[in-house]
């Protein structure tokens, strides 16, 4: 295998110091782990790379990619008033969350690769890998029927000003996935807020819409179902009555937690059978993407866990405040409702933007945790608020370092 | 403590994980058998998370409790057994313990054996090397000529900032070749050894007890043994002008395929003593000596029943052995201390200068690594020829000799094949000059590695192969909390490494750069996983402070 590898180096390597080389570096070094051996220091290296620590992050992401993809069809559906069992018509579902979500998923990486790319090679260094779980996250925070020009405008500005103008991989002071989403939420509003949004397929959602299909549906899929004899898309299909597609959060805000209930159960808000992002909705797929990284030793338990106590902590006090009906939601069902656990296992964690020191985490994690339900109950123009929280602290987390360093180094100084 | 806390905020996540559950079956039963069956797909996966995760605690716990993680036993409840095990041993009763609950034991193939009788290998060049002395300058003034016969013990050399300081040549023979590396700096002073006795050069009697402090310094010099002694901040040959604050000794070494250091004080317990003693008149404050608290029997007599000095015994993974982690925890220093430092074999080198009037640089050394046939002890003297030594010794193939282990030491190749001054250990192991096809994702071998991605941490006393290969390429700081993970002291190594790329003064002082040399944060370069060359940062910020000094 080795030789192998020597033979595709040799042959194909182009010329250092161009783009073709910097991109054939970057797949040859995710071909083959490279020859490299110890130079100065120790002799020996630990198994663990960069691009093993970020490919975990994707590997536990791999069910809320499934899950999101089948919710996408799921509410789709759910509006048309066809398939509403959660496990009728699979097929279909999927098929419809897969043409949502490729080009999605085709858009980010073309965008945020190619940018990686050529400051790779105008900074003469090797592509590094921090866009590997950035990639991966971006398509999950997004609404699915996002349109492609703002989401690529979106991964442009976050990649070159979160992550190029700072440096690089490792340089970045706010998390880059949710960046590219704060972009869109602050330059489009109305494609990412709203009752609009989170439900694919029509131009706007209002009983007796009219879908939207094109031939991927129509002609393509149709076919292969027709062959099979499985049900089809159909194009002739409205949305019924008092279909609104709000998201809990939504209905939270209006009339608490029973306006919620009145429209969805708790176990499908559980399992992610609501409208919302693409990635987040369902919490069994999210928390089992948490415990793989807690596991794995990928992310930190400390920031979890403390964010966790904020939220619920924070969500304790407006319970016993209660001046709204948002505020009188209980505390628990406060974690069935929005992206919460996204937010805590993949967003809060990102190690290059979190405190890093161990006690900075812990604060960290309670101060996300609470300003985040601060933003979610009280801010009226949007129902939820780890987006802005974190992207709060990662401002603040160098500041919460800062002082965790002064009290070790004022330590120190009173021992002398 | 700590470890307690660990767990129990462990316990707690996990239970807010699971807490929740009932409820959530419950409201899922009109979902049909596939909700039930995902239902049951999450509990068990959690569940199996539980486990793990309590795998994973009990082990700490056990090694906390300093139960034997060695013996091979690969029953997953054998976690449980380890714990209830758990109880100190009797030798620690009543003795100043450390327990550190931070670092890693790295475990490798090929610890060295210990042979019935040592043999004694003499070799028929050996070399004081210059380099092996850090703060002297590179070109040091030479006190013998090619062709000249020396004694061993004689000078050979000094330092031209410090000219009353004598090293000496650790064999009789005839001074032959003068090497030179880079930029003209001597590299090697080759001495050609008698084939018969070692001739030595006579140590006049010195009288400990009534003689000043200055004498016994000047004696020191004269004889060299003031090059045994290395000073802390900095790891570099002590001013005779200063005294030390005190005088700490390890008298264990807990690094990868470590000596056992009983052995090289067996026979030579009086030497070891009378060193101590010469010690003890250096300093107006304390000798420390730390021990060996890991292991079910107590370390070796000349160590336990040493007198005058204070004894710590130190329990946990390394680094506990590292003389700058034990001296962290007794008596932490800053970058104006001054305090002294010497292995235990250059302590019975020192003691034999005044019990037997010889300045004796034997060694015990052991010869390791996986590279290495029959891995075992041997017995030699400073400068030894490697190639000589090492000649039928090791396997087949493209291989990496090491003076020093895996995480600290220096490489051996063709132009500096000899012994250095202060070592106990020759490492051996593969080059890893080669391709790993998804070498990141699917690992083709074992490799050893602190990181719960790979397997290994489910069986704490698997041991490795362990190559040169980098596995990855160096990235810039991503992962933290690593290197504090693996470094049983309380710096923030990456902001230390930060603040010393941007020269920051202030910040180096503040965050204990005088507490550590370049063996401390080895373990956390080798498990970095940016690939960050630790061990040179380190001594690229110990240079500066020491200039600004």
């Amino acid at each position: 295998m080795s030789k192998i590898a020597e033979n595709i180096k040799n042959k194909l390597e182009p010329k250092e110091g161009t783009l073709a080389h910097t991109a054939f570096d970057a797949f040859f070094t995710f071909l083959f782990t490279p020859n490299k051996t110890t130079k100065e220091g120790v002799h020996i290296r630990d198994g663990m790379d960069l691009k093993r620590t970020m490919v975990h992050v994707v590997i536990a992401l791999q069910l809320c990619y499934i899950v999101g993809t089948f919710n996408i069809g799921h509410q789709h559906f759910t509006a048309l008033g066809l398939h509403e069992g959660f496990f009728e018509a699979i097929h279909l579902k999927l098929a419809y969350g897969l043409i949502q979500l490729i080009p999605i998923f085709i858009v980010t990486h073309v965008v945020g690769l190619g940018v990686e790319f050529f400051y790779a090679f105008k900074k003469g260094h090797s592509v590094e890998e921090g866009f590997l779980v950035t990639g991966a996250l971006i398509p999950l925070i997004m609404p699915p029927d996002i349109p492609l020009w703002i989401l690529g405008l979106s991964v442009a500005f976050a990649v070159i000003l979160g992550k190029e103008a700072f440096g690089g991989t490792g340089m970045n002071i706010l998390n880059i996935a949710l960046l590219s989403r704060a972009f869109i939420f602050f330059a489009y509003p109305v494609t990412i807020a709203g009752d609009q949004v989170w439900v694919s397929g029509f131009e706007n959602i209002a009983p007796g819409a009219m879908v939207d299909y094109n031939w991927f549906h129509t002609g393509f899929f149709n076919g292969i179902f027709e062959a099979a004899g499985w049900a089809l898309f159909e194009p002739g299909a409205a949305i019924v009555d008092g279909f609104t597609g709000a998201t809990p959060l939504a209905l939270a805000y209006e009339g608490g937690w029973e306006a919620v209930t009145q429209v969805y159960t708790e176990s499908q808000m559980f399992w992610g059978a609501i409208p919302g992002s693409i990635g987040e909705t369902s919490k069994p797929a999210v928390l089992i993407g948490a415990a793989f990284i807690l596991i794995t030793g990928i992310a930190s338990w400390r920031i979890m866990l403390s964010m966790i106590i904020g939220a619920a902590g924070m969500a304790m006090i407006m319970n016993a405040w209660g001046a709204s009906p948002f505020m009188e939601v209980p505390w628990y069902y406060q974690f069935y409702m929005g992206s919460f656990f996204f937010a805590m296992a993949f967003m809060a964690t990102d190690p290059v933007s979190a405190a890093s020191t161990n006690r900075g985490k812990l604060i960290y994690g309670l101060l996300i945790g609470m300003v985040g339900m601060i933003v979610r109950v009280w801010n009226p123009a949007y129902p939820e608020g780890w987006m802005l929280s974190i992207l709060l602290l990662n401002v603040f987390a160098p500041l919460i370092d800062h002082y965790v360093l002064e009290s070790n180094m004022n330590k120190r100084l009173k021992r002398a | 403590m700590k470890s307690h806390f660990v767990k129990s905020c462990s316990v707690l996540t996990t239970l807010l994980f699971l807490a929740p559950l009932p409820l959530w079956a419950q409201s899922s039963q009109g979902m049909g058998w596939g909700g039930l069956g995902l239902v049951a797909v999450a509990i068990i996966a959690i569940l199996g998370a539980v486990v793990v995760v309590s795998e994973n605690l009990l082990k700490v716990e056990a090694k906390r409790s300093g139960v034997d993680l060695q013996s091979r036993n690969k029953n997953p409840l054998a976690g449980l057994k380890r714990v209830f095990q758990g109880k100190l041993p009797s030798y620690l009763k009543g003795q100043k313990l450390h327990e550190l609950s931070k670092g890693h034991d790295i475990e490798l193939h090929g610890s060295p054996v210990p042979p019935k009788k040592i043999e004694e290998i003499r070799t028929k060049t050996y070399a004081v090397q210059p380099p092996n002395y850090r703060g002297i300058r590179p070109i040091p003034k030479l006190e013998v000529e090619e062709g000249q016969t020396v004694k061993a013990g004689d000078p050979i050399f000094f330092d031209k900032g410090h000219p009353e300081i004598k090293y000496v040549a650790p064999v009789s023979g005839e001074f032959v070749e003068l090497q030179r590396g880079a930029k003209r700096a001597i590299t090697n002073l080759v001495i050609l050894a008698d084939s018969d006795e070692i001739t030595y050069r006579e140590v006049p009697d010195f009288d400990l007890e009534n003689s000043s402090r200055e004498e016994l310094k000047k004696h020191l010099m004269e004889y060299g043994g003031w090059s045994l002694l290395t000073k802390r901040p900095f790891d570099v040959v002590p001013d005779p002008e200063q005294d030390p604050k005190f005088i700490f000794i390890s008298t264990f070494d807990t690094s990868p395929l470590a000596p056992d250091l009983n052995l090289a004080v067996e026979g030579r317990e009086k030497e070891f003593q009378a060193g101590l003693d010469v010690l003890n008149r250096l300093t107006d404050g304390k000798v420390y000596l730390g021990l060996d608290g890991r292991k079910k029997t107590p370390p070796a007599a000349a160590f336990s029943e040493a007198s005058g000095v204070e004894k710590h015994y130190f329990k946990g993974a390394h680094p506990a052995g590292n003389v700058g982690v034990q001296i962290h925890h007794v008596n932490p220093i800053h970058t104006t201390d001054v305090v002294w430092t010497a292995d235990v074999q250059n302590v019975i080198t020192l003691g034999a200068l005044f019990t037997q009037n010889k300045f004796m640089a034997d060694r015990v050394l052991a010869l390791t690594g996986h590279k290495m046939e029959n891995p075992t002890y041997i017995k030699t003297h400073v400068g030894a020829d490697l190639n000589e030594i090492l000649e039928n010794r090791l396997q087949e193939g493209d291989n990496r000799i090491i003076n020093g282990n895996v995480l600290f030491g220096s490489r051996k190749e063709e132009k500096n094949m000899f012994l250095d001054a202060r070592s106990q250990q020759i490492t051996v192991i593969a080059e890893g000059d080669y391709y790993e096809p998804f070498g990141w994702l699917i690992p083709n071998k074992l490799k050893p590695s602190i990181s719960r991605t790979y397997p290994n941490f489910l069986i704490p006393d698997l041991k490795f192969h362990a190559d040169t290969n980098t596995h990855g390429e160096k990235r810039a700081f991503v992962v933290t909390g690593q290197y504090e993970q693996m470094l049983p002291m309380d710096i923030y190594l990456q902001h230390l490494m930060k603040a010393i790329m941007i020269n920051d003064f202030e910040r180096m002082e503040g965050l204990g750069i005088a507490e550590l040399s370049e063996e401390d944060v080895a373990l956390a370069e080798f498990a970095c996983t940016s690939k960050m060359p630790l061990q040179k940062i380190l001594r690229e910020g110990l240079e500066y402070v020491e200039s600004q000094l």
